[in-house]
């Protein structure tokens, strides 16, 4: 799941070359946290958090192979 | 608008090299000839064709390149149609496990939605809308929606009370307000702040 926010997060900003995501685990959940270039922040959050509330609607629809939940977390 | 120029020994060949490198077909793009060849003697004072190629970038496309690895990453096989409409792309999925992308009352959908229309602005100069559609979800909800509409409108038109819908997207908004603008008796208007603005259907008064 990790490229999919890379791949989401890569068509919304300006500066595409600047997103990172890394994984980390917690016990139930993988937490995905997300970089941009500061002036990207914005992009990935959105208007009172539309962006960001809309890339966890999707990744909702996703479960690790262990059962265990993704968070986003932008950073 | 991408662009791209290339040299070859002929005006086809960099055309062909040009074409590849912005992955579209000769229908789609602009071509301008820079220079043309010269064959030159025994290779002396030959000059290679250099031609650039340029495209307006075209939203179905961006719209599948931004899609596509989304779907296949959660287990989805899908195939796509495209419908170009006046103002808005319909782009509709059907396929194996297709739907649990639609989400309760679409709201995986709409914020799939909502990203690929991001994901299109910004790299477009012309924004056309993209209505996305999940295994003729959107199409369903259509004819669900307007015949909500007019059993409502029947509603207000026989007890005289307003009636309030409960709150949906623009695009669902709309579809009630279209289906009753020619009605003699009601009349529609949307009350709050989105997301939770929501049509409310009144007797017209004269």
């Amino acid at each position: 799941m990790k490229e999919i926010v890379e791949h989401i997060a890569r068509s919304l900003v300006d500066n595409p070359d600047a997103v990172k995501v890394i994984e980390t685990e917690t016990d139930d959940a993988i937490v995905l946290r997300l970089y941009t270039a500061p002036e990207d922040v914005g992009k990935v959050i959105g208007k009172q958090g539309r962006v960001a509330k809309s890339i966890r609607m999707v990744l909702k629809l996703a479960t690790a192979p262990d059962g265990r939940k993704y968070t986003l977390e932008i950073e | 608008m991408r662009s791209a120029e290339k040299t070859a020994k002929t005006v086809r060949e960099a055309l062909d090299l040009a074409l590849a490198e912005l992955g579209i077909g000769l229908e789609d793009a602009e071509y301008e000839i820079l220079e043309m060849p010269k064959s030159g003697i025994w290779g002396l004072g030959s000059k290679e064709a250099r031609v650039r190629v340029t495209t307006e970038e075209n939203a179905a496309r961006v719209a599948i390149a931004f899609l596509e690895p989304v779907l296949a990453k959660l287990g989805a096989k899908a195939t796509c149609a495209v419908e170009e409409k006046e103002d808005f792309f319909w782009i509709s999925y059907v396929g194996e496990n297709m739907g649990r992308v639609i989400g309760r009352r679409g709201e995986t959908l709409n914020a799939l939605q909502y990203l690929v229309n991001l994901a299109v602005g910004k790299n477009l100069t012309k924004k056309p809308r993209i209505i996305l559609d999940v295994e003729g979800y959107r199409q369903s909800r259509t004819e669900t929606l307007a015949a909500l509409a007019k059993k409502v409108a029947n509603k207000v038109k026989r007890t005289g009370r307003d009636v309030m819908l409960e709150p949906m997207s623009p695009y669902e908004r709309r579809i009630i307000h279209m289906t009753l603008q020619e009605d003699a008796f009601v009349q529609t208007l949307s009350q709050g702040e989105e997301p939770a603005r929501r049509v409310v259907i009144t007797k017209k008064r004269y």
